[in-house]
């Protein structure tokens, strides 16, 4: 059914078609929409057979969503930038112990300076936590993809994290489809544990392993991710079967004919880069570009075998390694071997900061004279930046960087503490 | 003291100590201990790694048993990181033959939370959780988890082994230490040894101030007192506290064979009263027969030490710690009606 409807309700109701057994909500923007909506759904009836915990901490929720998933149940929970650190410790404990839970990151930066807009910080932070990442382009594939999300999961014992750009789709209204009871239960049976938490068959689950078996451990953890390579674009076209539309998969490439510069990017960012593509072909520009739907599994063949014509790609990148660059195009850059292709990595849209679509263009034409820098930071405030570093060569400062900027730039605006009065 | 008692018309000669402990075999087997029973459920079976005369061992073991008893085997029980943990599962081998989740350090109440709802959820309301901790998992790193499975009155008990520092990692100091204790990080050195005087949270009460249906403070030195408490938590719902005090050999620098008798002392000093509490009110205390003097408790333990120098005894801080036991004894009137 057609509705005009929030990305986060959008969700929150996808999410409720799939049955989940045990949710977990902890606030934190731009996430919060979805479990709100979530409870408002158990309180009144609509998402029967779910308990819905109120949890004092994302730290909690995960180990809450844990307990459910060992226990037997189907577990959920959402969070967002700091409440993903805060967790940190729990989300590898979940994959290491091989739980299905499905938990969405409404994608956020990191603070120092605390933001709460949108980038990737929080989920690069965690991709290595063994959790498959998933990453929506649409707010209609972010309600789609948390249905995929419980069969994959399941299917491997391997948690998914569908990562929705925070405000961009989690707080946009649009037209999504959603599917009915009937047809989300065709497509999704009933959660089968492999291995539970069970007083007539009892298992000791978590024990201490040591360097004998460690390895083996792992090996097995990235051979998931490996069997998901293969699992994730069988759902998709399962799905497209199912409800006639596209979501999901490894990736998707867009006008790679004749591509010679390839735009390469996560999530909704994708949209406006399409745009900008087909502007760019409009002029005879041979722009194409790639959408990574999965960045955890890493589709290295995929992507080695869609980028075999480009001339040069470039990574739209919404999170920066510091000392590093792009941890998207360090990571590309694997899946390249064999083609003597540059990889450039483009910084934009941290912290919240518009991505326009002259700036992508512009971008494309640099690329074009091969004259970017192995990283760009698009938008760049450059007389701010070395203003800064201009008066910091002549004077070590210590402190935060924020405030220090902000001294540069406004010093009027710098509150100076007067020595305090004898007495007071 | 010897004394004869009636058995099934067969006199017998017991010792009793100086508490109110009593044989088994003086008592008719319905009020006779889980522990006694040849159909106990071993929740931790031999074979383990603990050291010897490891109190959490035993506590666990009580504790756990009768909780099973009671569940009548239907029970799940979730697992902090710490010495328990480590010394019953060193894998591929588990000394756990009961069904056992081990996640992380700090959050075994909010798996345990989340293991009911499971459990709940999936209609098989039968199944009653049990989740345990080292102090330090319980006083310092899963404290916010565990006021949040209180305050939500989630339907766990919830036991912590008190050996009062985090002995996993080797003797350290946590919130559970009790003042003057030496650890690895409050050691017996410079004009203050041992840990702060003043520091430290007593958590029994904290527990109570969430007015959680049950809280109580058990000994491994008290068996039937400690099941008794554990069956009564069994029959209650909601978030349920029982905190028992395990004497650490290795931590405490005290013999192994010693693990009862000061777990027994600890109770008799007035060190480590007994009570229960319902709904954040005391509702009875195990009361002390006689009560010793706390060096009587300190003394065998290498952790304090530093208070026994030859020739250099520190009565100022022996009386700092009388005086806390004192106080104890006061509060929850430890000496019986009237006596303080
Ligand atoms: C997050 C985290 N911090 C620290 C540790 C290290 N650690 C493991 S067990 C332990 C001590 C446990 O002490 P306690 O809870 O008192 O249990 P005990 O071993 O004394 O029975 C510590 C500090 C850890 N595993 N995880
Ligand atoms: S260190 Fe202490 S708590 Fe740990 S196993 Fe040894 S005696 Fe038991
Ligand atoms: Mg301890």
């Amino acid at each position: 059914m057609l509705k005009q409807i929030e990305g986060s309700q959008g969700m929150a109701e996808a999410i409720a078609l799939c049955r989940p057994q045990v949710i977990c909500a902890y606030p934190i923007t731009p996430q919060t929409h979805i479990v709100e909506g979530l409870g408002a759904m158990v309180k009144d009836g609509r998402l029967q057979g779910c308990e819905y915990i109120n949890v004092e901490s994302e730290f909690g929720a995960m180990s809450v969503a844990i307990g459910a998933s060992a226990g037997g149940a189907r577990a959920y929970t959402a969070t967002a930038s700091q409440g993903l650190l805060f967790m940190a410790e729990a989300v590898y404990n979940a994959a290491g112990l091989g739980l299905p839970i499905v938990m969405t990151l409404g994608n956020r930066a990191i603070g120092a300076p605390i933001n709460i807009w949108n980038d990737h910080s929080d989920a690069m932070a965690l991709k290595d936590a063994g959790w498959i990442q998933l990453y929506a382009e649409t707010n209609q594939e972010a309600a789609d993809l948390h249905i995929q999300a419980f069969r994959i999961a399941e299917e491997l014992s391997c948690p998914v994290m569908v990562c929705v750009d925070g405000f961009i789709l989690t707080h946009a209204f649009e037209r999504i489809d959603l599917p009915t009871q009937e047809e989300v239960d065709r497509f999704l049976p009933p959660y089968v544990p492999v291995q539970q938490l069970d007083p007539d068959n009892p298992y000791s689950i978590g024990a201490m392993v040591g360097p004998e078996a460690f390895t083996e451990v792992r090996y097995l953890g990235h051979q998931k991710h490996i069997d998901a390579l293969e699992v994730i674009p069988r759902v998709a076209d399962e799905f497209r079967a199912a409800f006639g539309r596209e979501a999901g998969g490894l990736i998707r490439p867009y006008r790679l004919e004749g591509a010679e510069t390839v735009l390469v990017a996560l999530g909704s960012i994708n949209g406006t880069i399409k745009d900008v593509v087909d502007a760019e072909r409009e002029r005879g520009v041979k722009a194409g570009a790639i959408s990574i739907c999965s960045f955890r599994p890493f589709p290295l063949a995929e992507l080695n075998e869609a980028l075999s014509g480009a001339k040069r790609v470039v990574c739209i990148e919404k999170s920066l390694s510091p000392g590093l660059g792009g941890v998207l195009a360090s990571n590309l850059r694997m899946a390249l071997r064999g083609h003597a292709v540059p990889v450039y990595t483009v910084i934009a849209g941290l912290g919240g900061r518009p991505i326009l679509r002259s700036g992508i263009a512009g971008v494309i034409e640099a690329a074009g004279r091969d004259a970017l820098d192995d990283i760009t930071f698009l938008d760049l405030n450059r007389s701010a930046v070395e203003g800064q570093l201009t008066r910091a060569a002549g004077l070590r400062e210590s402190g935060p960087i924020a405030e220090n900027l902000l001294k540069a730039l406004n010093p009027g605006l710098v509150h100076r503490v007067s020595p305090r009065r004898a007495g007071e | 003291m010897n004394d004869q008692a009636e058995t099934g018309g067969q006199r017998v000669r017991f010792y009793q100590t100086g508490t109110h402990t009593v044989g088994n075999r003086l008592m008719d087997a319905a009020t006779r201990t889980v522990q006694s029973s040849i159909d106990r459920s071993n929740a931790i079976t031999s074979g383990h790694r603990a050291c010897q005369g490891c109190g959490e061992a035993l506590g666990a073991r009580y504790a756990l048993d009768a909780a099973m008893r009671a569940a009548g085997g239907r029970m799940v029980a979730v697992n902090a990181t710490g010495c328990l943990e480590v010394f019953t599962t060193p894998y591929p081998e588990t000394s756990w033959q009961i069904a056992w989740l081990h996640s992380v350090f700090g959050n075994a109440p909010a798996v345990a939370t989340g293991v009911a709802a499971a459990m709940r959820a999936t209609g098989r309301t039968d199944v009653r959780v049990v989740a345990q901790g080292g102090d330090g998992g319980t006083t310092d790193i899963g404290f916010g988890c565990l006021s949040g499975m209180f305050e939500r009155n989630d339907d766990v008990l919830y036991i912590c082994y008190d050996n009062e520092a985090y002995m996993n990692t080797g003797v350290q100091r946590s919130s559970a230490t009790p003042a003057f204790a030496r650890t690895a990080t409050t050691p017996a050195v410079g004009p203050h040894p041992g840990n702060v005087f003043g520091t430290g949270k007593n958590l029994p009460r904290i527990a109570m101030a969430h007015e959680i249906p049950y809280v109580a403070t058990a000994s491994v030195a008290d068996l039937h007192d400690l099941e008794a408490k554990v069956t009564r938590a069994m029959a209650i719902g909601g978030a349920r506290y029982i905190h028992i005090m395990v004497p650490c050999p290795l931590g405490w620098g005290s013999a192994s064979q010693d693990t009862i008798k000061l777990a027994r002392l600890a109770v008799e000093s007035g060190l480590f009263p007994l009570f229960e509490a319902e709904h954040g009110d005391v509702t009875a205390v195990k009361t002390i027969r006689h009560q010793v003097p706390v060096e009587a408790y300190l003394r065998p333990q290498k952790r304090f030490a530093h208070l026994f120098r030859e020739g250099h005894e520190d009565h100022q801080t022996l009386a700092a710690i009388q005086a806390m036991a004192d106080a104890n004894i006061r509060r929850y009137g430890l000496l019986g009606e009237g006596k303080a």
